[in-house]
């Protein structure tokens, strides 16, 4: 028999119309393999508030709910209470919000969630810009790209902020689990996955998935750049469990420049500036393995 | 029946308890406050068995009751002013999503300048998101509406949300006795909510996804369909609650001595109290006034409203908010209805109690004395704005 | 086209989206030569469109027959549903699959 390294099982049909190459497609999949069946998914506008198809086609195996822009932390909360309510407590819940539905117009609900510690999973798909409504720059857009309303032009207009932290600022809502996935690393993820479906509370996850449309990449490049992100620290993979932060994978470093020239809206960037946009991402990592080291010591409080 | 003194609040706070509401979603804000404190009382007192999710706003108090009752539970929430606005979004999503979701609203003002005081306008600018709205006069009918409005509303072929609408401080804080109603009889009147759909792993589907030009308009017909439909269905449900409590809510306008009448004054909400006992007033004296409470504004029972038309030489209609670039909301309903029907009475509509400006009894006396002029000496104005402080102001105005 | 009574009250989505055929987005298609395939199912693993099947392997070859003795399955290409992105051709350990152009 084939020894398989994710779980065979499919909950997610072919038939749906994401983009060749579509990282969050493969989010997606990977995502419910991990969780099975007796699942719940809420969906607010962003791409794959589109891609499960035109009614009656459905590409999701389990219950969906489509909802508003802004709604994912309120909408998993409610249908959390309700089948409390039902006496259905064996269901996992699940958001599965973009970037821009998190990071941006979702992080009130979010937030409020996270509080409240709600006994759910959130899933921020993260393509790094809006690409349902064309590649507009999110919160989550990284330093030094292009996107629609951040042009190159001729002022150099490209994106001038890193990054929002979500999984620092939802892990400082003292919620037991938060980590960062990765679709080039489809065990880990699936890894954390259920690792997230066993633990109760609010669970935060930032998948990491290329969107070739947005980011002017070949499709057949999509894993490939999921896997060039984490080496090269652009997107390290890392968990943080009641508060302790644990790098998850420490590969051996990639140069940057071999992961942003694979990618049209890093294009118009000068050797100058991707020695900033290095910098910028080598100051995280080294914070990231500082609060590694400095979180650990919390082990002791929790033994 | 257990008589009890209550304010409008905490009234409702006992119609979310009768109704066995499962999931309670809630915002506070001022004049609805003390509702989400009761409800919260009942629950942590045990006396009532509900999820209580302390959302950071409206907007998701309003987003995680549609969630809970698309997964199957009874939802409920409460709000007011610009909460309820902050709504709006999700007030057409609830209609969209066909869920039964019943949500009580406290009348007041919106700002700036800031005011906490009576005032229709909030609701009045959900009047196209699809959701049955009712506006009542007392305590009483707030319990009886929130248990009457799920009935409706949870219906199969009917599947809309309901607002039920208090004026603020009127009743939201004013204690008058109530008739709870005992739980065994709710629980025959109401049964448990059993949704035709909802989000099951045993049964997967998709709710409210992309639905293309083909087949989105025959969707928006449907809600016109059951919005419509819903007129029998809320005198159905008044008639059978009215068979249990002898307490009538069987019109959706409300008519207090129409039918001889010769002038008939609409509006809706507790200021049409008042006008019911000056009718009595003036009838004493001999003039032939007749009180049309607007109790249910959507569905707008326009064919009520034709048959008050049918016997009245002239129309007053009350409106406390105002639609700037063309008067209140009420009046221009009445009109419309009016307009294809064969006796169109001169109508003529007075903007009244803005920001929880009190209408007294003298105020209303005075708007049907000028009515009596209208039948008499035909429209002079469309639009007055009753009160208006000016120099020179008549006394009945104060 | 559905006449308005025959429709739910709200779009609830059940028909599995296997009805719609996205194969027919694709300018290049995936061949696998079955003779490099090591069977070990990376390009199954990382396909977007799951439009890489898991069937029985036997009437395919592979590039050992030890490699058919051990792993009874082998990756079948679904043509009704690949868009052609190329995935499985990148990651593919042994270059076993070829992006050919679709002639239409």
């Amino acid at each position: 028999m084939v020894k398989l390294t994710i779980p065979e099982i499919e909950l997610m049909s072919p038939g749906h119309t994401g983009c060749q190459g579509c990282g969050a497609t493969i989010a997606m999949r990977y995502a419910l393999k991990a969780l099975g069946e007796k699942t719940i998914v809420s969906i607010p506008a962003c791409c794959w508030a589109v891609m499960p198809g035109v009614w009656p086609n459905n590409c999701m195996r389990v219950p969906l709910l489509y909802t508003a822009f802004e709604t994912t932390g309120a909408s998993i909360s409610g249908i959390k209470a309700a089948l409390r309510a039902l006496g259905e407590e064996d269901v996992t819940v699940m958001g599965w919000a973009g970037d821009g539905g998190t990071a941006d117009i979702g992080m009130q609900a979010l937030s409020a969630a996270a509080e409240r510690n709600e006994d759910v999973i959130y899933v921020m798909y993260d393509n790094e810009a809006y690409m349902n409504t064309g590649i507009q720059r999110s919160g989550a857009t990284p330093l030094g790209a292009w996107t629609t309303t951040t042009p190159v032009g001729k002022t150099k207009f490209w994106e001038r902020r890193p990054k929002k932290p979500m999984v620092d600022i939802v892990a400082a809502h003292k919620v037991p689990y938060a980590a960062t996935l990765s679709i080039g690393y489809p065990e880990d993820f699936v890894k954390k996955m259920k690792k997230a479906k066993e633990i109760s509370g609010f669970r935060f996850l930032h998948i990491y998935s290329p969107c070739p449309t947005g980011w002017k990449s070949p499709p057949q490049y999509t894993p490939k750049l999921a896997k060039l992100a984490v080496t090269s620290r652009a997107f390290p993979l890392y968990e943080v469990e009641e508060g302790i932060y644990r790098v998850t994978m420490k590969p051996k470093k990639t140069p940057l420049k071999e992961y942003l020239m694979l990618q049209g809206r890093f294009r118009h960037l000068t050797d100058e500036d991707m020695k900033e946009l290095e910098r910028d991402i080598e100051r995280r990592w080294k914070e990231l393995l500082l609060k590694e080291e400095m979180t650990a010591k919390l082990e002791e409080l929790n033994e | 029946m257990v008589r009890m003194l209550l304010t409008g609040n905490k009234t409702t706070a006992y119609s979310a308890m009768r109704s066995r509401v499962q999931v309670v979603s809630a915002y506070p804000i001022t004049p609805q406050t003390t509702i989400v404190e009761h409800i919260a009382e009942f629950i942590a007192d045990g006396l009532m068995k509900a999820e209580y999710i302390q959302v950071e706003s409206e907007h998701s108090a309003m987003a995680a009751a549609i969630a809970a009752s698309n997964t199957g539970a009874r939802a409920f929430t409460a709000t007011s002013a610009h909460g309820l606005l902050l709504m709006h979004e999700m007030l057409h999503w609830a209609t969209g999503a066909r869920l039964p979701v019943v949500m009580v609203n406290v009348n007041r003002a919106l700002g700036p300048p800031w005011s906490v005081w009576a005032d229709h306008l909030d609701s009045i600018s959900q009047r196209d998101t699809g959701w049955m709205q009712y506006y009542v006069e007392n305590n009483q009918e707030i319990f009886d509406t929130v248990i009457m409005a799920y009935k409706v509303s949870e219906r199969p072929d009917i599947m809309l949300p309901s607002m039920i609408s208090q004026d603020a401080f009127y009743l939201s804080h004013t204690v008058e006795p109530v008739d709870i109603v005992e739980q065994e009889v709710v629980d025959n009147y109401l049964p448990p909510y059993d949704p035709p759909y909802r989000l099951d792993v045993n049964n997967p589907a998709g709710f409210g996804s992309l639905v293309m030009p083909n087949h989105y308009y025959e969707f928006r017909y449907k809600i016109a369909e059951a919005m419509e439909k819903a007129k029998k269905y809320i005198k159905e449900a008044a008639e059978e609650w009215y068979e249990i409590t002898g307490r009538d809510y069987r019109g959706l306008l409300d008519c207090y001595r129409c039918e001889d009448a010769d002038v008939v004054l609409f509006g809706a909400g507790t200021m049409m109290s008042t006008a019911k006992e000056v009718v009595d007033w003036m009838r004493a004296e001999g003039k032939k006034v007749g009180v049309a409470r607007i109790r249910v504004f959507r569905p707008f029972p326009g064919e009520d409203v034709r048959k008050v038309a049918d016997g009245a030489a002239a129309i007053g209609v009350m409106d406390r908010a105002y639609g700037f670039g063309r008067g209140g909301a009420f009046f221009n309903e009445v009109n419309s209805a009016l307009y294809n029907h064969r006796n169109r009475p001169p109508t003529k509509n007075y903007i009244i109690g803005l920001g929880g400006r009190d209408v007294k009894p003298r105020h209303i006396r005075a708007i049907f004395n000028d009515l009596l002029k209208v039948k008499d000496e035909g429209l002079d104005e469309e639009f007055r704005w009753f009160g208006l402080r000016r120099e020179n102001m008549p006394e009945e105005e104060i | 086209m559905i006449p308005y009574d025959k429709l739910p009250h709200t779009p609830i989505a059940s028909v599995n989206s296997v009805v719609v055929k996205t194969g027919a987005w694709r300018t290049f298609k995936p061949v696998i030569n079955y003779e490099k395939c090591i069977r070990c199912m990376i390009c199954w693993k990382f396909c977007p469109d799951v439009s890489i099947r898991l069937e029985d392997g036997s009437s395919y070859p592979a590039q050992s027959e030890r490699i058919k003795e051990t792993i009874k399955e082998a990756p079948v290409i679904d043509y009704d549903h690949c868009k052609g992105c190329g995935i499985c051709a990148e990651e593919c350990p042994t270059k076993a699959i070829e992006m050919v152009p679709e002639e239409k």
